[in-house]
């Protein structure tokens, strides 16, 4: 068939202006600059002057930036794994279910994560208020001692990481099922005609046919849980803010806060290249396991 | 399988779907909470007991709540950047995606290697640079500058690419024998074929939008112009009494999104597992 190439380019050309335009002013331009930006000592809103790489060495002798990596850190740790496995654990009991039972059972599963971040918040705050929280009457029945949650460096984090994965999990779960729904049910029944138990049929069988399921929930998972930033704010609103720094709640800190855009931007490119190297090493390890195990 | 193993399987099977259901409840039981502590009169609300159900019925926190707080404008903004979102999220998209997928153009496969790439690109370090750009281009404060920052959907068109990819050449082969142009084959032909990816797309897009924070948050000083979503955090009192106030609030910001769910389950689903690149 003759193309009408040019014509073609010109099509291609109106089509993809939008894109374009909108990648172009709020993606490829806001990237360099904040490359850029991270070389000076520039307030929010305003120039500033070259420094060269000072914003970055002073990062190595700053303790806030300290907690913000390691508290991103534990919390990764916190919710990555734990979120994963549950999400697992909750679509293979989920997967037994048939017809409107596994539809209502999911949705219940599911709703947590359509709901935005601060009606999540206000949900939380409620059930675990230090005087009223439903929660704190739990643990006046259990005999355990009430403990102001969000005010506390201890229970902060995994508190924040226990209701993340309440809220997000119906995505992962939704991953699962997805994934157990694509195993034929034929080598199921192979395996229980060769007398497999529950926990060999899934150790044999499940299991290794989920695991590029698994691997893309995890990833999924690590690339988001690294930006966290709005339950940290939110539950951390009349508590400990400083001790529970995350990565970018300090660059909105120095940003926003102390009007530092310079330093805040050294901040977020230091983000940035962890999130991207972490992407690509998680793409390569995921597609040669990927490639071991298929 | 024997007869005994068989009996001990069904045991334990039963065992596991009695576990997920009361898992389910315990799991949905927060947000049952909320909307239960939102109807109770404040005496109630904090007694210092669990009462699954109010003695008195009351939407006085609602009134309060509708009428005391800015929530009319608040979900007026989420309405209608949520929806600018969408429409110009999508639009772009379906355009961006037939173009790669059905057109040859020079650096076709670059552009479309830098929008997989843009994938990983973690938006949230990209506030302080937006909100540069926005406040020079006077765009803080406004729709459009809450709409802006949130345009970058890399996965719709990564979409669309692929579900444009799967329609049969013959197709496309036909039309440009009848002499049709490249806007006929893509209103004509390819968008209706793929409805319901894009009405499932929508919903998905429209409920992230709905549910932003962080750049509507600092898109925003003034309170009338706020989106829901950062306007119910705006109202901070640590009385007690006040909690089910909040919850209202809440509720009410919930509710548009739970109700969208709810409605196209099935599409908001499908969505989802379409977003994250799994054909199951």
């Amino acid at each position: 068939m003759i193309r009408d190439t040019k014509n073609e380019w010109l099509v291609a050309l109106i089509l993809l202006t939008p894109f374009l335009a909108v990648y172009g002013l709020i993606f490829v331009y806001p990237t360099i600059d904040m490359f850029l930006l991270s070389f000076t000592d520039a307030p929010l809103i305003g120039e500033g002057d070259y420094v060269g790489i000072e914003n970055y060495t002073r990062l190595g002798r700053d303790r806030r930036f300290d907690t913000a990596m390691w508290n991103t850190a534990y919390f990764v740790a916190l919710s990555v794994v734990p979120g994963t496995a549950v999400a697992l654990a909750i679509a293979l009991g989920v997967s037994r279910l048939t017809g409107r039972m596994q539809a209502l059972i999911l949705a219940l599963f599911f709703l947590p994560y359509i709901l935005p971040v601060s009606v999540v918040y206000r949900l939380w705050d409620w059930t675990m208020n230090f005087q009223f929280g439903i929660a704190m009457h739990v643990f006046d029945m259990l005999g355990i001692a009430r403990v102001p949650v969000f005010k506390t460096t201890t229970w902060f984090m995994p508190a924040v990481a226990f209701i993340t994965i309440w809220w997000t999990c119906g995505f992962n779960i939704l991953l699962f099922l997805a994934g157990l729904r694509a195993i034929p049910q034929e080598i199921y029944e192979a395996a229980s005609l060769d007398n497999a138990g529950r926990w060999t049929t899934f150790r044999k069988v499940t299991w290794p046919l989920l695991w590029p399921i698994t691997a893309l929930n995890l990833t999924i998972q690590l690339i988001l849980q690294m930006k966290i930033f709005d339950q940290v704010y939110l539950f951390s609103v009349g508590g400990r803010p400083n001790d529970n720094l995350v990565m970018v709640y300090y660059i909105f800190q120095r940003a926003f806060q102390s009007n530092h855009g310079g330093r805040a931007a050294a901040i977020a490119v230091v983000l940035f290249v962890i999130v991207v190297v972490v992407s690509v090493l998680n793409f390569q390890l995921t597609r040669f396991s990927g490639s071991g195990k298929r | 399988m024997n007869p005994v193993t068989a009996r001990r399987f069904n045991v334990a099977g039963l065992a596991i779907t009695l576990l997920t259901v009361v898992l389910a409840v315990l799991w949905a039981f927060p947000m049952y909470w909320g909307v239960v502590s939102s109807l109770k009169p404040d005496n109630e609300v904090v007694r210092p007991y669990i009462e699954l159900w109010p003695d008195t019925l009351t939407f006085e926190h609602y009134v309060f709540a509708l009428t005391q707080t800015q929530i009319g404008y608040w979900y007026m903004n989420s309405i209608a950047t949520a929806l600018g979102v969408m429409v110009l999220t999508v639009g772009s998209s379906i355009f961006a995606g037939y173009a790669i997928s059905q057109l040859r153009f020079p650096f076709r496969t670059a552009l479309w290697w830098f929008i997989l790439a843009s994938f990983m690109v973690p938006t949230q370090v990209l506030i302080i640079n937006h909100f540069v750009l926005m406040a020079n281009m006077g765009l803080l404060n406004t729709w459009a500058g809450i709409i802006l920052p949130q345009l970058i959907h890399p996965v719709i068109i990564i979409v669309y690419k692929q579900f444009f990819d799967q329609v049969p050449k013959d197709f496309r082969e036909a039309a440009i024998m009848d002499n049709a142009s490249e806007w006929r084959i893509l209103f004509k032909v390819y968008i209706p074929m793929n409805w319901g990816v894009t009405t499932a797309l929508s919903i998905v897009t429209f409920i992230w939008a709905w549910n932003a924070f962080l750049w509507p948050f600092l898109a925003v000083t003034k309170t009338e112009l706020m989106t829901i979503t950062v306007g119910i955090t705006q109202t901070n009192d640590s009385f007690g009494v006040y909690y089910a106030s909040e919850l209202a609030a809440a509720v009410l910001a919930g509710f548009p999104v739970a109700l969208a769910y709810l409605l196209f389950q099935r599409r908001v689903t499908e969505a989802i597992t379409l977003s994250a690149g799994i054909k199951g």
